[in-house]
């Protein structure tokens, strides 16, 4: 799989089709933004849409596509297993491996056969995101913020085509938020690497988000540039939706 | 202690532990497979292991005779296959105190197993790991200390083991004669002290076993 230079990715997504607890998640659309939000209330059906790109679930109903590459078609029974995408996936607990050590947990991925993009090296990956001083550091010693930012550089150093980021700031408390926004921002602007950005607040879509998909039970409510959405004098209905 | 003492701790010590090194990679798979997959007919499988912590140990030991005998259908297998006899050997206390123990080996990894957050493994597979690679290096070093704790248990368990070895093995000085059997035979003869003697040394290596497990539990790693 070669990696090009493109900042964007084409994730087509259709007709997907999977029963959850309270409501189906059907989804039609094709997602080519460089960062795409994917806005919506706990529990709207943000991180199984991500869990569904990934391969980490299978869907009942339609195809995941990306760059016109079927990845899952129900239709055919095609099923890439989820090594074999080069989608990295950064859920929202960041999920380190406890008993690897930072660096171990940052080179996990690192040896795939995947042609690696321009500047995505460890040395790269660490000093973007300020973390080579905590390469030999235990897991269990890092704060909220710095294993954020390790699970990240981690699922970079993967060299995945496209970044699936799932509420990487929720469960942090504002100033924090705040601080770690710019390193998504850099982490945006350095990589030639596609994002999908699952988040329940406005602000950050707003910062990070070149197209934003609002998901409501299940279904896409609407779509946009984030601006026209989220503006308070534009559409201030979505300004305040209950997390 | 006397040369007889030390031969039966050896040998039970031995027996124990060949036992626990035999179900070990059954249990561990098993205990998996319960953890982390879902498939016909595992709820009668699980109900199967947990079995002999239930039935009465003599009993189990009475099922392992009929299967394990010269005649029965494990047993004439193994005897014409491989020549081994079961019954009345080594092999035999070896097979009853696996069978044993097994459950608690299970139940325990399988707490292990399901303790690992499914997310690390998630997470895992898409950096490029397959199944097999994720079990090695991920799941199983979290689930280590579990295994390790449910392994010196089934070991503890598999040295007090009476019922269903002397159905299998008997008690046959020098040849199957184990702790537990001895103490019992000890009792019968009127050999008290000596029957002590015994029951201390049961006490410490089962303390033991028993006090390692529950470290290895208490340390593991979240």
């Amino acid at each position: 799989m070669v990696f090009t230079e493109a900042h964007s990715v084409s994730v087509e997504l259709s007709r997907l089709r999977l029963p959850l607890a309270h409501f189906t998640l059907e989804v039609d659309v094709v997602l080519s933004g460089r960062v795409t939000g994917i806005f919506g209330a706990s529990g709207a059906g943000k991180t199984s849409l991500l869990e569904i790109i990934a391969g980490l679930r299978r869907p009942m109903a339609g195809a995941v596509r990306i760059d016109g590459v079927v990845l899952t078609d129900f239709s055919t029974r095609t099923f890439v297993r989820p090594e074999r995408r080069a989608v990295g996936y950064v859920p929202q607990e960041g999920a380190l491996f406890p008993h690897l050590s930072v660096r171990k947990n940052l080179l996990y991925g690192f040896s795939g056969n995947h042609a690696r993009p321009t500047g995505l090296t460890f040395e790269h990956v660490t000093g973007i995101l300020e973390i080579a001083a905590l390469v030999e550091r235990r897991i269990q010693t890092l704060s909220g913020g710095e294993k954020q930012r390790v699970a990240l550089g981690r699922a970079l150093l993967a060299s995945p085509r496209l970044l699936l980021l799932d509420e990487p700031l929720a469960g942090l408390d504002a100033p924090l938020r705040d601080r770690l926004l710019p390193y998504l921002a850099r982490v945006r602007d350095e990589f030639a690497i596609p994002m999908i950005y699952v988040t329940h607040s406005p602000d950050e879509v707003l910062a990070l988000c070149d197209d934003v998909v609002i998901l409501c039970q299940g279904k896409i409510e609407t779509r946009g540039a984030p601006a026209e959405l989220f503006m308070p004098a534009a559409r201030p209905r979505f300004e305040r939706r209950p997390t | 202690m006397s040369a007889e003492a030390w031969q039966i701790t050896w040998f039970t010590l031995g027996v124990a532990t060949l036992s626990t090194l035999v179900i070990l990679p059954f249990g561990v798979a098993l205990a998996w497979l319960l953890a982390r997959r879902e498939w016909r007919g595992k709820s009668i499988v699980e109900t199967l292991v947990a079995l002999p912590l239930v039935m009465p140990p003599v009993a189990t030991g009475l099922l392992l005779l009929k299967l394990l005998g010269r005649r029965g259908i494990l047993g004439g297998w193994l005897e014409k296959t491989f020549g081994w006899e079961i019954v009345f050997t080594w092999r035999g206390v070896v097979i009853a105190t696996a069978v044993m123990s097994f459950p608690l080996l299970v139940r325990t990894a399988l707490v292990a197993f399901e303790n690992v957050n499914p997310r690390l493994e998630q997470v895992a597979r898409t950096l490029g790991s397959g199944p097999w690679r994720v079990f090695v290096r991920i799941t199983f070093p979290l689930a280590l200390r579990g295994v390790i704790a449910g392994a010196l248990l089934a070991f503890a368990r598999a040295l007090g083991e009476f019922g269903a070895t002397i159905m299998v093995a008997g008690y046959i000085p020098g040849k199957t004669a184990t702790l537990a059997l001895s103490i019992y035979n000890l009792v019968q003869l009127g050999h008290d002290s000596e029957a002590f003697g015994l029951l201390a040394i049961s006490v410490v290596i089962a303390f033991g076993a028993v006090f390692a497990s529950e470290w290895f539990l208490r340390r593991r790693i979240r």
